[in-house]
């Protein structure tokens, strides 16, 4: 990428952030007011109860003196930017990943967790989408079905299959990777589909006068013509793969992963657990979806499709 | 049946059922085409052209009569690689360099990897693109990519080669060279070709038949047999005989369409 790219990428970037450093003011306006009291300050109002009726900006604005300390809570409801890269530069940095106050440790249970189920999705979406092109059967029925199955919420299937398969003995990684497979599955079949139906009328016309069979059309034209329609549907896999591993993890109470930090982090009153497990989970989706794109790039141009993709 | 004719139709018809109802797209063609011959056949679009190429190749099958290649019936004759066929657009694999996209066809019959080699040098210098194997389609003009389609279908030595409005997409200039490179390699190779074509002059300067067509249903309306030589630089086409005979093609055409 070069800078022209970089710079509204990153100007993106400065005004969320700015913000949510804007927010954290009247967000934290009433809790801090209320620690400051305890600490001896003069609030105005005095009464907690009637602070209550002013909002968090007015309250920020009535006692100027609290907008500093607003960033500084150890229970704030909105964290601000630094209270979370700190979290993070703790978590990730100063504890051994292998133990369980590490971030790379949660990230690393939820990413191999993410990384099975999309091989398992990627692979069962590719073979269904070469049984929906070549089988007329599978092409009728086969596709409602996986319309179908990405219409259900996730939130209310992902406890039903952990509930289930923890039933028969299966816990721990497979559970959500099979949710992560279910989710990530759906954009490989749509975008192979379209990938191994992209060869014209013509191109498999002059197939046939070479009186070429199936499997060379196959392995000749049609996977060649859908790797870039794969890379694409690929890269919606990955993501949805560790939206799917997350929502795993989530209605159990797991006790590793990103899902269980933002859980914990909610649960007891500690947001920027929950914050640093949220960008955590940010980096890694951005990172994974990176790496495919490096991949998408060298297959592409190695194939001598650079130049058009 | 003539012993010498390659390709031999007799009282084709084809009718495709379509949701309006049929189209007759060929109408009791009959046609010889004789060992070395380069007929072209010309029509306004909708006549049958492509139709009528497509049932010598067996791609298409005729609703009733009798068509032969090489004395055998469209299937048998393309299993035995009788013909190479060259499409309106190039249609070169961008995952191949062009190299790579002339050796398909070896590749899918199973000609050895030596052997593929040694024939996609040579049917390269054929059409004058030596030194550009290792390039992608991409890189190349599109003059260049229908050459190397063209050097694509002469890869397995067919005798016979199904051209369908090869150079329809390119410009004037470009196509005056490949039509003159074109007569070049038939006479160099003595194919036996069919073309299909709308452009006048393109027709009357490559033949030795030209085969008029006209549409609803598609028929043929006139069989020309060219009476200009073998040799035949550009400049023929401001002859006398040549306009003589661009002349009758247009008449040809123009009686078809009485109806309209
Ligand atoms: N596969 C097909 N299905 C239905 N109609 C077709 C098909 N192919 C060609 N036709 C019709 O047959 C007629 C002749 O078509 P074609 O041979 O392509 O004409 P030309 O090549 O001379 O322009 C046209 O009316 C066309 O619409
Ligand atoms: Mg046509």
């Amino acid at each position: 990428m070069n800078i022209r790219g970089i710079i509204p990428a990153l100007v993106v970037v400065g005004v969320i952030f700015a913000i949510w450093t804007a927010a954290v003011i009247p967000m934290n306006a009433h809790l801090t007011a209320d620690q400051a009291q305890r600490d001896g300050l003069v609030m105005t109002p005095e009464a907690p109860r009637d602070r209550q009726d002013f909002t968090g900006l007015t309250l920020a604005i009535k006692n100027p003196a609290i907008i500093p300390l607003t960033y500084t809570l150890t229970r704030p409801r909105l964290p601000s930017p630094h209270q979370v890269a700190i979290e993070m530069y703790e978590t990730i940095f100063t504890k051994a990943p292998t133990s369980r106050r590490s971030l790379v440790y949660h990230g690393w249970v939820t990413l191999s967790a993410t990384l099975l189920g999309f091989v398992i999705g990627t692979t069962l979406g590719v073979l269904l989408a070469v049984g929906i092109v070549y089988n007329r059967t599978m092409d009728k029925s086969v596709m409602p079905w996986a319309i179908t199955s990405q219409t259900i919420p996730i939130l209310a299937l992902a406890p039903m299959i952990i509930v289930m398969l923890g039933a028969i003995g299966i816990q721990g990684l497979l559970p959500k990777s099979i949710i992560s497979a279910y989710l990530s599955f759906f954009p490989v079949v749509v975008g192979m589909v379209k990938g191994l139906r992209s060869p014209d009328g013509m191109q498999l016309d002059l197939l046939r006068t070479y009186s070429a069979n199936a499997n060379q059309g196959f392995w000749k034209l049609r996977l060649p013509a859908s790797m870039p329609y794969l890379f694409a549907s690929l890269k919606i896999g990955i993501s949805a793969a560790l939206v799917g591993a997350i929502v795993g993890e989530l209605p159990t109470g797991a006790r590793a992963g990103f899902g269980a930090r933002m859980l914990v982090g909610d649960q007891y009153g500690q947001p920027m657990v929950t914050w640093a497990a949220l960008f955590g989970a940010a980096i890694t989706a951005a990172l994974l979806v990176a790496i495919l794109s490096w991949i998408e790039r060298r297959t592409l141009t190695r194939m001598g499709m650079g130049a058009t993709a | 049946m003539n012993s010498t004719s390659v390709i031999s139709a007799k009282n084709l018809n084809l009718t495709f059922e379509t949701n309006d109802g049929p189209v007759h797209a060929l109408k009791d063609v009959s046609l010889d085409i004789k060992k070395g011959e380069f007929v072209s056949f010309i029509g306004p679009s909708g006549c049958g052209k492509t139709t009528f190429l497509r049932c010598i190749a067996g791609l298409e099958t005729p609703t009733s009569g009798d068509i032969s290649v090489n004395g055998m019936t469209p299937d048998e004759a393309r299993k035995a690689r009788a013909y190479g066929y060259v499409f309106q657009a190039a249609g070169l694999y961008p995952w191949r360099t062009i190299g790579g996209n002339i050796s398909l066809p070896l590749e899918i019959m199973g000609f050895s990897k030596a052997e593929q080699r040694e024939r996609v040098n040579r049917v390269m210098d054929l059409v004058d693109l030596g030194g550009f194997e290792k390039r992608f389609p991409w890189q190349l003009s599109g003059g260049m990519q229908q050459r190397a389609s063209i050097a694509r279908a002469l890869a397995f030595d067919a005798d016979i080669l199904l051209m369908d409005e090869p150079f329809g997409a390119l410009d004037e200039i470009v196509r005056d060279h490949l039509n003159e490179q074109l007569l070049k390699l038939w006479a160099r190779t003595e194919k036996t070709i069919a073309f299909v074509t709308h452009s006048i002059p393109e027709a009357v300067y490559l033949s030795t038949k030209i085969v008029v067509m006209s549409p609803r249903p598609g028929r043929i309306t006139d069989v020309i047999d060219s009476p200009l030589p073998k040799d035949r630089p550009l400049d023929i086409r401001d002859s006398a005989e040549f306009i003589e005979i661009s002349h009758r093609v247009r008449d040809g055409l123009r009686a078809g369409h009485v109806d309209d």
